[in-house]
């Protein structure tokens, strides 16, 4: 583990990668750089590709084609164990039979690192993951945390120049997770290496992510940072995969500088156009929103929808509506404490301003895939 | 399930009495070894240790014994291979012509005895392989590769693949991982195959008493000609050094098994 | 989650063009098995239709024999008591070994396992020693007052000797499939009504019916070619079909008629265990196992 300060970690190059089985293609033509040191995230529901593109990266799968570089050299054909890459595995992927100091050292051991030295870098890396005193312990003694954190340190002993890690605090507990994922950027801060985590989990990826590819069906949707992909977001599915949302349907007309939508008799218009023939539909943050009784005025300018609560849950930070609108579809709110409080079945307005509105092109995937 | 007593009871007395009825058997020999007449009749009169001195020094016994030991240590290292490169193949294979090879390959457990004996015979008697070590040795293998692939397949399906990727991804090319990875966690299953590979040959009787000759007798065809010829106790001396010489085997396979545990959960 | 994504499958070891590897490591143990298996099968079948001359006489002569019938009848028989006494007896011990704490168990499983530390003719041994007329348990019988009942040479003792040497071939599969058999469903068989007796009948007994066909089927299959006990307990009047080979070949020197009785021996076997097949598989998917 010797400090890198010019060494940031490899530069990563995805091009046009394609990975078919058959008439199945689990990647369809995905492009991607990552920068040295970067900590990028590929977040997708299971099925989306992400898990593929780790394997494509890691030599565990063959790519049917496209370009992929690893620091700047094409590694396409290069077996597994020559690319010098660390992966950290969903399931730990310790070897039972070997302690937890003899896995640690299995990497530097098939380098021809020498036995001081070895030891030396073991201790290092466990200490890294807070696991010193569990050398000499077997894997099947540890709970499972204390072994993904022994399979992270397995994973950067031999100093690799990129970490992959494939879901790896999925079979862990939600106390545990969150505790580990500060773990993880606090490595990834100390190490300086390239990292390229798989999740399925918007919010982990959040949280640890300099950057964020959002995959689905085989290709990349959007890449960004947490908030480009919340404010901002390309597709309607990345709207909806990143944090929650309100969609709007409707007849929609478009009139040069603003669009309309028209549901259930009541329109609603944001001040842009969206373009291309494509059908629009609204989507908007919990936090646009605001609520307030029927029959009350509201200032101009301001669009409003009227709806009955369907759900009022409180979140102690605030407040958490489910409005029904009249079409049918329901509406996501966050009111702050401060705010009135509404009842169930209570009639409302919707309110939020027409800038606040992200107009999309609807797109069927993403209501199919989250449900 | 609660049991009523009088249930519990009669449940625990058949039982009793099947653990007998399966054990007693086996424990015959051992007062039957120790017989001071030349008869089989229970119970045994008198003390000796004319039987043990017999198998020690009649060459009938001594040789067959011998053979015996030298065809069951050959077939088990053969069969083991065999086995487990058969069980590794079919471990990755398609699940569909891997069901239909094990099959095959399991073929030898369902044949009758006697169907294969003289089907052997028949192609060892062109062969000229009746009553020769490799004759011997090829048809023990054959009937032994079933208990080592099963032994070997049954490791392999609980042993975890993403290991070797995990190696892989460590720097490990094919080889090294085998040696340093998958070798050592199926070690278990493949001993055993040998071992169950070394007690089907050391067992063999059928086949055997069709491809033996004068010059070529195994264990068990020494025992069984002596049993059908006169009743002679040294059959039972022998069936007691048997038993005594597996109980020992076995206990300490489990005491260095405990142990291995121990060490490692 | 991303379990399902095809590429989870360990594809490391898997690189296109070399999907025949795993083939070649099985053909070393195919290549024996056609040698020593498939060739000397073949040769047997050849021989039962060549011998003394191309056709099927030696079949017709086999099922035209009332003799051979009444071997082939009796063989059967045979290993239908067999079976059954194997399934009697194990049934209740299987069941005893799932209910009782691990001591015991182990001592149970043994019990199970050392009749394999002994070969099995020095197990054959002894019941010639146990059941002989002056043997220990006709005097046992005869001071309980049953007298001239006579075990060896008899059809009671091939099927007492045959029943103790396959017995742990009926208690392991019994007794592996018992273990899945979730209790709970037999407490809430209670909790809906049921007696203990009915909720046994109607629920226990019924999941643990896959492992009674398991062992069945192998026990009976094993029986049917059994050689060495029907030939050293067994008198003229208890042959089994495998002695009748032997006699045919190795006395007689009639191969084409023992390869014809071999071959129906066969036949019968793979005919039991294809027809066991499918209703073992369906079984075992409706079984309640946890």
């Amino acid at each position: 583990m010797n400090p890198r300060p010019d060494n940031r970690g490899a530069a990563i190059d995805l091009e046009s990668v394609t990975k078919a089985y058959g008439a199945f293609k689990a990647l369809d033509g995905v492009s991607l750089g990552i920068e040295p040191g970067e900590f990028m995230t590929l977040l997708g529901p299971s099925g989306s590709g992400k898990t593929t593109t780790l394997n494509v990266i890691a030599g565990f799968t063959d790519v049917t084609s496209g370009k992929l570089l690893v620091g700047e050299k094409s590694v396409v054909g290069v077996p597994a164990h020559k690319r010098n890459i660390g992966v950290v595995f969903q399931h730990y992927a310790l070897f039972p039979h070997m302690t937890v100091g003899r896995n640690v050292a299995y990497p530097l051991t098939l380098r021809g690192v020498d036995q001081a030295k070895r030891k030396v870098r073991v201790a290092r890396a466990l200490d890294m993951v807070k696991m010193g005193d569990f050398a000499h312990r077997y894997p099947s003694e540890l709970s499972g945390g204390q072994q993904q954190r022994v399979a992270l340190a397995r994973a950067i002993v031999f100093d690799p120049p990129l970490l992959l890690m494939d879901e790896p605090l999925g079979a862990l507990d939600k106390k545990l997770r969150e505790w580990l994922q500060l773990e993880i950027k606090r490595i990834h801060r100390e190490l300086g290496t390239t990292f390229v985590y798989v999740t399925h989990d918007q919010e982990e990826a959040l949280v640890l992510s300099d950057r964020i590819a959002v995959f689905n069906r085989g290709r990349i949707e959007q890449v960004g940072t947490g908030r480009q992909l919340y404010d901002e977001p390309a597709t309607l599915f990345v709207g909806r995969f990143i944090g929650d949302s309100t969609v709007l349907r409707g007849e929609a007309r478009s009139d040069g500088t603003s669009t309309a939508l028209t549901i259930a008799g009541e329109a609603v218009t944001a001040p842009r156009r969206l373009a291309g023939e494509t059908n629009p539909v609204m989507l908007l943050r919990p936090e646009k929103l605001s609520l307030r009784r029927a029959g009350q005025t509201a200032a101009a300018g301001t669009n409003r929808l009227s709806g009955t609560i369907a759900e009022a849950i409180y979140l102690g930070s605030g407040s958490k509506y489910e409005v029904k609108l009249a079409d049918g579809s329901v509406a996501i709110v966050r009111s702050p404490l401060t705010g009135e409080s509404f009842g169930l079945g209570e009639k409302v307005e919707l309110c939020f301003d027409g800038a606040d509105a992200k107009l999309l092109a609807d797109d069927s995937t993403a209501d199919t895939t989250l449900t | 399930m609660e049991m009523k007593p009088l249930t519990r009871l009669v449940l625990g007395l058949v039982c009793l009495l099947v653990a007998i009825w399966l054990v007693a058997p086996t424990l015959v020999v051992v007062p039957m070894s120790f017989n001071g007449n030349k008869s089989l009749a229970f119970p045994p009169q008198g003390f000796s240790w004319q039987w043990y001195q017999n198998f020690a020094t009649n060459p009938e016994w001594s040789t067959s014994f011998l053979n015996s030991l030298k065809v069951a240590s050959i077939v088990a290292v053969l069969a083991t291979v065999l086995g487990t490169l058969a069980a590794f193949g079919l471990d990755r294979m398609k699940a569909r012509p891997a069901s239909l090879l094990r099959m095959l390959m399991l073929t030898p457990m369902v044949v009758p005895g006697v169907v294969l004996a003289i089907g052997i015979y028949a192609v060892y008697l062109d062969a000229q392989l009746v009553g020769t070590l490799s004759g011997f040795v090829l048809a023990h293998t054959i009937l032994a590769l079933p208990f080592v692939l099963i032994a070997v397949s049954a490791n392999l399906e609980v042993f975890d693949r993403r290991l070797e990727t995990a190696a892989a991804s460590l720097g490990a090319g094919a080889l090294t991982t085998f040696r340093t990875v998958t070798l050592p966690l199926i070690l278990p299953g493949i001993l055993s195959g040998l071992l169950f590979a070394f007690a089907t040959s050391f067992d063999e009787i059928i086949v055997s008493l069709f491809i033996t000759n004068p010059y070529l007798k195994t264990l068990p065809v020494q025992i069984f000609s002596s049993i059908t010829r006169d009743a002679d106790p040294t059959v039972a001396a022998v069936g007691t050094i048997l038993l005594c010489a597996t109980t020992i085997l076995i206990g300490a396979g489990m005491l260095l098994l405990g142990r291995e545990r121990k060490g490692r959960l | 989650m991303s379990a399902l994504e095809p590429t989870t499958q360990p594809a490391a070891a898997v690189r296109p063009g070399r999907a025949w590897r795993p083939f070649a490591l099985t053909l070393p143990a195919l290549v024996l098995l056609a040698a020593v298996i498939g060739y000397p099968l073949i040769t047997i079948v050849l021989r039962s239709l060549s011998e003394p001359e191309w056709g099927a006489q030696n079949y017709v002569w086999f099922f035209g024999a009332p003799v051979n019938l009444a071997v082939l009848q009796r063989t059967f028989t045979i290993s239908a008591w067999v079976t059954l006494v194997c399934v009697v007896c194990a049934y209740p011990y299987a069941y005893l070994m799932t209910a009782v704490g691990p001591r015991i168990r182990l001592v149970l499983v043994l019990c199970v396992l050392i009749p394999f530390w002994v070969s099995g003719v020095v197990r054959t041994l002894s019941w010639v020693i146990l059941l002989q007329d002056s043997g220990v348990i006709n005097s046992l019988l005869r001071s309980a007052g049953f007298t001239g009942i006579r075990l060896i040479r008899t059809q009671t003792g091939v099927v007492i000797g045959m029943a103790q040497v396959l017995l742990p071939f009926m208690i392991l599969p019994l007794y592996s499939v018992m273990k899945g058999i979730d209790l709970k469903l037999v407490q809430a068989a209670r909790s809906l009504g049921a007696r203990p007796s009915r909720a046994f009948f109607t629920v226990y007994l019924p999941l643990s019916l896959p492992g009674v066909y398991a062992g069945a089927i192998i026990v009976f299959i094993l029986a049917l070619g059994f050689y060495i006990t029907p030939a050293l307990l067994g008198g003229p009047r208890s042959t089994m079909l495998s002695t009748l080979v032997q006699t045919q070949v190795l006395s007689l020197l009639q191969w084409g008629r023992g390869g014809a009785m071999g071959v129906v021996l066969l036949v019968t076997t793979f005919l039991l265990l294809a027809l066991a097949a499918p209703v073992m598989r369906s079984r075992h998917r409706e079984a309640g196992r946890r």
